[in-house]
């Protein structure tokens, strides 16, 4: 086998996620790309190339082609002609996008790589907004009858709560610890604290999950600049090494699943992650997980490892998964409070990781955070990529 | 109901409306909606069609009170996994009280309409189901 070149994080970038209706598509993700840059130390000419992940522009801003308009008002296009790819997995893009980053430089294709996720959400109703989304799902089989999005995620909720006696106020828990955590970041879209009362008495969206079970619509864009492990000390004092990339797919309808409440690419990507690693979930300091619903959050501690399959619930309301508790999980107050514009999420988890590794997380900081890991799913469980990182080469 | 166009939809009528997918006579494993890989055999498979019997129990549920585009008017309703007695597992909605909704409960397969685009547009019809 070819020997890989070890790949590291010199930089990163993040706007504010939430409801930016004065901006633009162009505006965020320029936003997020420079700030990356200036955070790297690097100039355009540095960049050999761009991986952006976009869900749905064609639905949400009405614009494909997003790799030139991205490489073209990042002002890297007209004169350097920087390539730039477009890579889409629904609402796991922005993991993906990581994972190609990582492939060009660990190869010795590419030496400084870009690694950006963008949406914009907002310029469309709530209507069609979520039209878009239930595209993660299988169109022809779960959308046409009637299945939405958050009801394919309450199906796997209700056998949860059947299978293992998860019950509602443990569903709240994940959802009141990740307001908790938002009120510490200041790129979260909902940055106050609430109860479990709170998420019980939100209406229902598909029984038993309520809007406050529920990730937001919203709008974002992330970037993160890689480079190699040897040249990485170049740029900054604290890089961030990739340890492990791992990317597992599943049957895209949830019904295909033998059983419902795993989420088979999850504890694939988790294990194939683990083995690059050479790591167990011992060495995992803290989580970043694909809380889309609170649900989705208790399945992720669950097939990652972390809790026994059954446990999640009980282990989120006993406030096992809380920062610097057991397994810190979501410290960066997750999809549910920083908001989930889906191109930019996995990219975003892998921003927070990095600031935990520097140890400049501020209020929201894990104590000696030395191995991190992201987890960033594509629609039911259809996709799941997991990336491993390490304040130590 | 998403707007789909009529080819798209007529395609696939006689599944939908019959509940016609397929088999791998090699393995013997039912698939609904249709597949035409055999993901156990692959292309070893030998795969025909197969008309369900429409009786299957609910695997999971769920009762939708934001619906899906062209729902409006049925809210809330039933959605739920049910595996049908060949094996093989759908995503369908359950036509009865909220309240009756029960994992384990038997139910058959009914035509119906799904939906329409418009007051004058397309009407959808498929396959719904009602407790045994």
């Amino acid at each position: 086998m070819i020997k890989m070149r070890d790949v590291a994080i010199i930089g990163v970038g993040c706007t504010k996620f939430g409801e930016l209706w004065d901006r633009s598509f162009r505006d965020v993700f320029v936003e997020a790309g420079v700030s990356s840059l200036e955070d790297a130390g690097i100039q355009g000419e540095d960049i050999d190339g761009i991986y952006v992940g976009n869900m749905s522009g064609g639905r949400f801003v009405e614009q494909e082609h997003i790799g030139s308009l991205i490489a073209d008002y990042a002002g890297l296009a007209s004169t350097l002609h920087v390539p730039a790819t477009r890579v889409e997995a629904a609402c796991a893009s922005g993991g993906l996008a990581l994972r190609q980053a990582i492939f060009a430089i660990a190869s010795g294709y590419n030496d400084i790589v870009v690694a950006a996720g963008a949406e914009k959400m907002t310029d469309v109703g709530p209507d069609i907004a979520t039209d878009a989304l239930a595209a993660a799902a299988d169109r022809e089989w779960e959308g046409i009858v009637g299945a939405t999005f958050p009801g394919l995620y309450a199906m796997i909720a209700r056998l949860h709560m059947h299978a293992y006696g998860t019950t509602p106020e443990q569903l709240a828990s994940v959802s009141v610890k990740n307001h908790h955590n938002g009120t510490m970041n200041p790129i979260a879209q909902f940055r106050n604290e609430i109860t479990i009362d709170t998420v019980l008495n939100s209406s229902m969206v598909a029984d038993p999950l309520h809007m406050f079970d529920c990730s937001p619509i919203s709008d974002g864009a992330s970037a993160v600049v890689l480079t190699t492990a040897d040249a990485a000390k170049k740029y900054t004092d604290t890089p961030v090494y990739i340890k492990a990339t791992a990317l597992a797919c599943d049957t895209i309808s949830l019904h295909d699943r033998p059983d419902i409440t795993t989420l088979g690419a999850t504890v694939e990507a988790g294990k194939r992650a683990y083995q690059i690693a050479g790591l167990t979930r011992e060495n995992i300091d803290l989580v970043e997980v694909h809380d889309c619903f609170t649900i989705a959050e208790i399945c992720a501690i669950e097939d990652l490892g972390f809790f026994e399959k059954g446990e999640g619930g009980r282990a989120t309301y006993d406030g096992e998964t809380a920062i610097n508790a057991k397994i810190p999980v979501n410290p960066s107050g997750g999809l549910k409070t920083c908001g989930h514009p889906v191109g930019a999420t996995g990219i975003k988890q892998a921003v927070e990781i990095t600031e935990q590794l520097r140890g400049t997380a501020g209020k929201r900081q894990v104590d000696g955070a030395e191995i991190g890991m992201t987890h960033n799913v594509g629609g039911t469980g259809g996709t799941a990529v997991v990336h491993i990182f390490s304040r130590n080469r | 109901m998403i707007s789909m166009t009529v080819a798209r939809f007529w395609r696939m009528i006689p599944n939908r409306y019959n509940l016609i997918g397929t088999q791998c006579t090699n393995c013997g494993q039912y698939y609904f909606p249709p597949r035409k890989i055999c993901p156990t055999c692959r292309r070893d498979g030998k795969i025909e069609e197969y008309k369900f019997k429409g009786k299957g129990e609910v695997v999971t549920y769920t009762v939708i009170h934001t619906p899906a585009k062209g729902y409006d008017q049925q809210t809330p309703y039933n959605i739920a996994i049910i595996k049908l007695d060949e094996g093989t597992s759908l995503t369908g909605q359950v036509i009865c009280d909220p309240k009756e909704m029960q994992i384990g409960m038997k139910v058959r397969s009914v035509f119906r309409r799904l939906g329409e685009e418009s007051e004058r547009g397309m009407i959808y019809y498929g396959t719904k189901f009602v407790p045994e």
